[in-house]
């Protein structure tokens, strides 16, 4: 005779108290390479935004103090002045979390399951942008930290106008260390986008022979243009060929 | 041709190794690279000194036990090849070669250059199989497969498990062997029913010994039979589906 017997009262309690999908999500390595992907989607988009942005610059005259306060205003009336672009930080603040705690967390996990060969692997498909992504991301994090200090905040400035945009970006790139600092980190920025960009495709899954080539061309165009576009500003102001 | 070989002696599991050098001379370039092996320990034993160990079985590049890093590379320099189908006229006179076991910490050594690979049997019992009824066998041309899929689960069933992916890995990570054993089941008709559970099972196992996938790249150019990275992404699609949208639970294809 058949019987069914019900489970144990521990047992449905465990089954009670399990988390949330997302965070059991979170808790495997292969979820954490979809938070690392779509931040990354999230800090990719940013990133177009703020070079278009930018370019403003070379409009000349008072363009881009007039789009800096745009953004300010973005929502008004719907919204109070500046609560939209505070969402907008929030979310890239809680983005770059996760992206950092994600990356921290499974180079342990790969620390841990890798032992090293007395003779080194002779690397034939790893290249530079990939086996750097650590160390080209903590410096752009490092980078961000003192570009806030730099435009946003002012301390690192000298002689930050709130608001004035144009000036204040005159004044900091007309010092070589900080164009040179800003190149530099732009460069670093780029080799991680070069990798990222590509590899997003493969974290999140997204294969189909029909785009397939056009993942790579994506990174190199993608990784590029952001390059051209951000070094230009310090090295057309270090050169005085955009003035105040 | 004559040669240097640096090879890791290890005398058991969790004991101290190190290289040894021994001269080979006098080895035809017609030889495989475990002949060259066997002429070595021909002389070793001969000498009364302990052989090299090494796995092989087929010595056809079908069973995936032969794997060993030659000179940094898993296999060795010739791309899609095990060591058993790698010929001495890959290398030239007066070469020296080192020759290292598989290292990661799912694969311990069991002896010089033999490693334990049980961490993919694991993840193969977690899910590499397919239920089926017992019983009469059915009219095998009811169950109909199209040739683009026969041909891409048949990619993935070529994956030997001989562990070349995981010892060519800068993370030791598992993808490529578990993403292909995933493929050849979830592509075909008779892997549907458990296609989800599967999925979620076998990457929980392979999660739980090895490092995560950094899209190197490095696993595809070690792996014998030359298995594509996209069965990776094919993994990492059907994972997230069956997580995020709960397949397991809500039975949508
Ligand atoms: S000995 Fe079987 S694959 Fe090499």
């Amino acid at each position: 005779m058949a019987t069914t017997t019900r489970p144990a009262a521990a047992e449905l309690a465990t089954t009670k108290r399990k988390r949330p999908w997302f965070i059991e999500l979170y808790g495997t390595a292969l979820g954490k390479k979809y938070v690392m992907a779509i931040t990354g989607i999230i800090g990719m988009l940013f990133i177009v935004g703020h070079m278009v942005g930018n370019l403003k610059l070379y409009l000349g005259g008072d363009h881009l103090d007039v789009y800096g306060e745009w953004l300010r205003t973005i929502g008004e009336p719907a919204l109070p002045r500046t609560v939209f672009l505070w969402l907008l930080r929030g979310l890239l603040i809680t983005a770059v979390v996760l992206h950092i705690h994600a990356a921290w967390s499974l180079t342990r996990l790969n620390h841990r399951a890798d032992i090293k060969y007395t003779n080194r692997r002779d690397f034939i498909a790893a290249n530079f942008a990939s086996r750097t992504m650590r160390w080209t991301g903590i410096l752009v994090g490092l980078f961000i930290v003192f570009h806030l200090a730099d435009l946003t905040w002012g301390a690192a400035n000298g002689d930050f106008i709130r608001g004035a945009v144009r000036h204040n970006m005159v004044h900091s790139f007309r010092r070589p260390p900080v164009a040179i600092t800003y190149v530099v980190a732009n460069v670093a920025l780029g080799i991680h986008l070069w990798h990222g960009a590509w590899s997003l495709f493969q974290s999140m899954g997204w294969n189909n022979p029909r785009f397939n080539q056009w993942r790579s061309w994506f990174a190199w165009a993608f990784a590029g243009a952001i390059v051209l576009g951000n070094i230009s500003f310090p090295i057309l102001i270090v050169t005085h060929a955009v003035t105040y | 041709m004559d040669l240097t070989l640096k090879v890791w002696r290890q005398a058991g599991p969790g004991t101290e190794g190190r290289i040894e050098t021994y001269d080979v001379p006098g080895i035809s370039e017609e030889m495989s690279f475990l002949e060259m092996l066997d002429v070595l320990n021909d002389r070793l034993i001969v000498e009364g000194r302990e052989p090299i160990a090494f796995e092989h079985d087929c010595r056809e590049g079908i069973c995936g036990s032969c794997g060993m890093m030659i000179n940094g590379q898993a296999h060795g320099p010739q791309k899609g090849t095990a060591t058993c189908q790698l010929h001495m006229r890959k290398f030239s006179d007066g070469d020296t070669i080192v020759v290292e076991p598989w290292r990661a910490t799912a694969f311990p050594i069991v002896k010089d250059l033999v490693v334990n690979r049980s961490t993919f049997d694991e993840i193969i019992a977690a899910g590499g199989y397919i239920s089926v009824t017992t019983g009469a066998a059915q009219e095998a041309n009811l169950t109909l497969v199209p040739k683009a899929v026969a041909d891409t689960a048949m990619d993935a069933a070529q994956c030997i498990g001989c562990g070349a992916c995981v010892a060519a890995c800068p993370n030791s990570a598992a993808q490529l062997f578990t993403s292909a054993k995933l493929a050849h089941l979830n592509l075909l008709p008779q892997g549907q029913p458990e296609r989800w559970d599967r999925t979620v099972r076998m990457v929980g196992v392979m999660e739980q010994y090895f490092g995560s996938c950094t899209n190197h790249g490095e696993c595809h150019e070690a792996c014998p039979k030359e298995i594509s990275l996209d069965f990776i992404a094919y993994m990492n699609r059907d994972y997230r589906k069956a997580i995020v949208k709960n397949r397991s639970l809500i039975a949508q294809p």
